[in-house]
């Protein structure tokens, strides 16, 4: 009894040690963004100066970040749009196909989750580079389809496999048009594995750098991760970079709390972790 | 009546048209295309001189050794501390271990480069130089959540009566880890190490942030020269080279997989 509680001490500890160890750098990160200093470790007291001078484009390289941060959401709201039309339809059509070509989608469709992103990012940039295509916003958008519409598609196939397909067919019998069909029957039965795949890939999408900086170009086009990177590469990480990282952290950790709570109450197939 | 049913039918399966069409254009023909780039030159005539060169030119070769080894180092790490932490969460009930599983998970769906910002600026907050030791410490960071998982999952499946039966027969805590939770949570090892392992070999970008430049991986030589017009030839033959091995590591470890699962299943 003695030896098990201690097991148990030991054990908490050393998951807490743990944990503190993985929130250290955000925890310093988000706390140094309310300070006003050049470098971390050198707190001048509280202030907001980082985050006024994000916003009112007032400070160093402001205008750059904020740009990367628009840039940033605009990628990632249409490419998980794309991807979820793209993916549900996809799923929809796999549902009904049986035989060779259901395995050579399905192994096509793991593909991209299987490749590393660099690979991914090279392939792509050898596609656009080969057919003579300007890289921007159009080249990036859909290598980020490329990555997001898998998940998408697993997302949405769990829900079609406990979808009465039945009703479908009853409707059509009843004289809807498969549009209609498709329209009340199957979307509603499908709309929570939608959801879950528009914010995995919104998720996914926000977090690409790899993809990214391969498919952007080089007009000036830079998402928030590519602007660390080459603004990393310069040298000094410029001080508004905390802020706007914060700010990154908590939106994406509210929205992954959001999500999974959600997922928990449906028992819709988004999880952190599908192994 | 039986034949517009199945035209019906097959009419939903083909809304997978255009996804087969996109898979076709973004995701096989790119791949294509890094075969095709690898055998040929700048010029468009058929050539194996990328892969002699890969094998010849000292400096490639290093770096790609030192990112094997980086990543085998990093590899171990995270599975001595993964195992432990896996083991610890396996023992507390659901619903506590779901918290902090959770909380394990969150970080790593922060953007790479705000973990590696992050990493920079607990090493400054420290006052630690950069250098490799940040460059272990930050990829370990990112991946270990990866190796907790699998292990977590294969010791949460063992089953209650095999560790009782061990404990009835007078098994000490240290036999029961080693002699049956250690080898029935091997296929969590192996698969975290896939997940750790593959990752860490294509990183780039990370190490030149946390050392400063001084390290470079083996994914950062392929950047620098896929970006050059008349060296990207080179840069697909060394994706080339990577892709077979993520490969090649896979099949060893689907048939060790499979095997394993033969053996159990008997």
């Amino acid at each position: 009894m003695k030896n098990k509680t201690k097991i148990n001490i030991i054990s908490r500890i050393y998951l807490y040690i743990l944990l503190l160890a993985i929130y250290a750098p955000i925890a310093i990160v988000v706390i140094y963004s309310f300070t006003n200093s050049k470098s971390i470790g050198n707190w001048k007291g509280f202030s907001l100066d980082l985050y006024v001078s994000l916003f009112n484009g007032t400070g160093q390289n402001a205008d750059d970040i904020g740009r990367a941060a628009l840039n940033t959401i605009i990628i990632a709201v249409a490419a998980s749009g794309i991807a979820t039309i793209l993916g549900s339809f996809a799923a929809v059509g796999l549902h009904n196909l049986r035989g060779r070509w259901r395995q050579a989608i399905t192994f096509a469709n793991d593909i991209p989750m299987i490749n590393p992103d660099i690979i991914t990012g090279i392939s792509l940039f050898l596609l656009f580079v080969s057919l003579g295509i300007t890289q921007g916003y159009a080249t990036i958008i859909l290598a980020h389809v490329t990555f997001c519409t898998p998940y998408v598609v697993l997302s949405v196939m769990p829900r079609l496999k406990q979808m009465n397909n039945n009703v479908y067919e009853a409707a059509l019998d009843l004289g809807a048009t498969p549009f209609q069909a498709f329209r009340k029957v199957v979307i509603p039965e499908i709309r929570t594995g939608m959801v879950s795949g528009f914010m995995l890939s919104f998720v996914l999408s926000i977090d690409d750098f790899a993809v990214s900086v391969f498919t952007k170009g080089n007009n000036g086009l830079e998402t928030l991760s590519t602007y660390i990177y080459s603004d990393a590469r310069k040298g000094g990480l410029t001080p508004e970079l905390r802020a706007i990282s914060s700010i990154v952290v908590i939106v994406l950790m509210v929205l992954l709390i959001i999500g999974n709570l959600r997922a928990d109450k449906k028992k819709s197939s988004f999880q952190f972790f599908n192994v | 009546m039986k034949i517009p049913f199945s035209l019906r039918k097959n009419k939903r399966s083909n809304w997978v048209l255009p996804y087969m069409f996109f898979l076709l254009v973004f995701v096989v023909a790119p791949l294509v295309l890094i075969g095709l780039y690898s055998f040929f030159d700048y010029n468009g005539n058929f050539t194996l001189k990328h892969f002699v060169k890969f094998f010849t030119q000292t400096e490639i070769l290093n770096t790609f050794i030192y990112s094997i080894v980086v990543a085998s180092v990093v590899t171990c790490i995270c599975i001595l501390i993964a195992y432990p932490a896996a083991f610890f969460l396996s023992r507390m009930n659901v619903s506590k271990s779901r918290i902090l599983i959770m909380l394990f998970v969150l970080p790593m769906f922060v953007n790479v480069l705000i973990r590696s910002l992050a990493t920079v600026a607990l090493f400054d907050f420290l006052h630690l130089q950069l250098g490799e030791g940040a460059l272990l410490f930050g990829l370990t960071y990112d991946f270990l959540p990866f190796m907790i998982f699998p292990i977590y999952n294969s010791i949460v499946k063992i089953d209650p009566a095999l560790i009782e039966a061990a404990q009835d027969l007078g098994a000490t805590i240290s036999q029961l880890i080693s002699r049956v939770i250690l080898p029935l949570s091997v296929p969590g090892i192996t698969s975290g190490i896939m997940m750790v392992f593959l990752p860490a070999i294509s990183t780039f970008a990370i190490s030149e942030i946390l050392t400063l430049n001084n390290k470079r991986l083996f994914g950062s030589i392929i950047q620098e020269n896929i970006m050059i017009t008349d060296k990207m030839n080179f840069g697909a033959a060394l994706s080339l080279i990577m892709l077979i091995i993520i490969y090649l590591s896979l099949m060893i470890e689907r048939k060790k997989g499979s095997q394993e699962e033969q053996e159990t299943g008997f």
